[in-house]
């Protein structure tokens, strides 16, 4: 059995953090849990600045691909995980000063106010919150919408605002990179559409990493769409969409995408289903 | 915040009512089951009896509780944190639990003797299991998310523990202690019976020994009534400090 590892490369050696974004490249990366092998030799360039979709089924393997951006899989009491290749991104942090995450659930504390969700990651690190740090938590909160609301515990809020709370907390850990999962599949079709262009007005020029299953968001917000496709996992060839986001759906070229990227993805279940 | 209290009163008059009819009824004499006017006289007529008695236990109780909580918190944290213990302690916990606490207490007094260690242990004792048990679940159920988010803003193991894990922990650690105040004035008492000078449970034998039973009764009623106060203080405080918790 091989031991496992996974180089973090804390430093960049190709180039240093520009005003095009931090560039997060994963190269041969894989990973098996027990016996069974979830990504395998996955090379990817995720380019600086951009947004990036990343379009497949459920059940795939994209969580664990985000998990290997995040630097998340050498979790400590899971000795049967081991991951292999390498994961750099061009800054001088590292991966964990270089990403922030957005989950599917907005993983607010709930014992802690809106606001000190917001800030939550000063906490972490033991550190004082700054004045320029209040600051810039109230001009978030004021962007999302939710500066009557910053004292009020989670709980009371609605699915759409606790959402918008979440994303206010990963701008406001200021990284180059943010790393989202599915983050707004749980919301209804009307607020997840305000959220989406919110999150495309705020994220802009940052490098986004996002996992989704619905092909109309990725047409939506993507600079880059990318395909996840068989066991185990390979990533497509980027297909790039140009115009700017966020794009209104009935864009003709919008739609034309929408449909390229359903048919793959049927024809690829359509595969999966006969070789099984 | 009231009805309760109402309903608690309501109930605990329906019971002494009860008690009182069944008084009459069966004209049972006073020296098996005496009424509850009787008792309640016996309150009025041994107060200072009663009230140095029951100091003393509800020190044990309280000592018990405050032990039983930091050696099974501190349990819980190293079966979560050193997986190796949790493997080694889980078998022991479990086989100790086959020994009644009960069994254990004369020997406890022969160890420690007459004073209030025996029952301090004996409470303890009683409460780790539970206490123990429920810890390890509630810091064994955070949400893995929020440990993943907290991983991911830069935390250490011993910040993540301190601003997420262990607050996430509190309604289940809330739970246990509720539990521990009502199993520790057992561990208490049973230490009494074995060997003491003082307490309410020595209280209670001595006036059974002199046939006083209106006495052994008000010992036993105070004894119910600390047992209760106990118990809605704390949920008053936990409650307070929970607020957060969706009800």
């Amino acid at each position: 059995m091989k031991p496992p590892h996974f180089n973090v490369s804390p430093y960049s050696t190709t180039s240093s953090f520009s005003s095009e974004g931090c560039c997060v490249s994963l190269r041969n990366v894989g990973l098996n849990i027990g016996e069974r092998t979830i990504l395998k030799d996955i090379t990817h360039v995720f380019p600086g600045g951009k947004w990036t979709c990343l379009l497949g089924k459920s059940g795939i393997g994209k969580s664990m691909l985000l998990r290997a951006v995040l630097g998340l899989l050498s979790s400590p009491g899971r000795e049967n995980v081991q991951c292999t290749g390498d994961l750099h991104m061009d800054h001088p942090g590292g991966v964990h000063r270089a990403a922030a995450y957005m989950a599917q659930q907005d993983l607010l504390l709930p014992w802690l106010s809106v606001r000190e969700n917001i800030t939550l990651g000063a906490k972490i690190r033991g550190l004082n919150l700054s004045v320029s740090d209040h600051d810039r938590a109230n001009r978030l909160l004021e962007m999302v919408g939710l500066s009557d609301r910053m004292n009020d515990l989670p709980n009371s809020l609605s699915g759409g605002m606790r959402q918008r709370a979440a994303l206010a907390r990963t701008l406001w850990e200021n990284r180059p990179v943010i790393v989202m999962d599915e983050p707004f599949s749980a919301l209804d079709a009307l607020t997840r559409m305000h959220i989406q262009d919110l999150a495309s007005d705020l994220l802009d020029g940052k490098t986004v990493i996002m996992v989704t299953h619905d092909p109309i968001e990725a047409v939506r917000v993507a600079d880059e769409i990318v395909l996840l496709e068989g066991t185990p996992v390979t990533l497509s060839q980027p297909i790039p969409v140009t115009t700017s986001r966020p794009r209104s759906l009935d864009d003709a070229n919008v739609f034309k995408l929408q449909k390229q990227v359903i048919n793959r993805l049927m024809s690829e279940n359509a595969n999966v289903q006969t070789r099984d | 915040m009231f009805r309760p209290a109402i309903r608690f009163s309501s109930v605990g008059v329906a019971i002494l009512v009860m008690w009182h009819l069944i008084v009459i009824i069966t004209d049972v004499p006073p020296y098996i089951l005496p009424g509850p006017i009787a008792v309640l006289n016996a309150v009025l007529a041994h107060t200072g009896v009663l009230m140095e008695n029951a100091l003393v236990t509800i020190i044990e109780i309280l000592a018990g509780v405050m032990l039983g909580v930091l050696i099974g918190g501190a349990t819980a944290l190293s079966m979560v944190y050193f997986r190796p213990v949790h493997g080694w302690l889980m078998p022991v916990l479990v086989t100790s639990q086959a020994i009644p606490v009960f069994a254990l207490a004369p020997l406890l007094t022969l160890w420690l003797g007459y004073g209030l260690a025996s029952k301090i242990c004996m409470a303890t004792l009683i409460i780790y299991f539970p206490v123990t048990a429920t810890f390890y679940d509630g810091l064994r159920r955070t949400e893995p998310g929020w440990i993943d988010l907290a991983r991911t803003m830069g935390g250490s193991s011993l910040s993540i523990l301190r601003h997420v894990r262990l607050p996430a922990a509190l309604p289940a650690a809330a739970s246990g202690i509720r539990v521990a105040l009502a199993v520790a004035p057992i561990g208490a008492v049973v230490g009494e019976w074995v060997g003491s000078s003082k307490g309410l449970g020595y209280l209670m034998l001595h006036a059974n020994a002199r046939l006083q039973i209106d006495l052994m009764f008000a010992a036993l009623l105070v004894l119910a009534v600390t047992g209760l106060v106990f118990y809605f203080a704390f949920d008053v405080a936990a409650r307070r400090v929970l607020a957060w918790q969706p009800q």
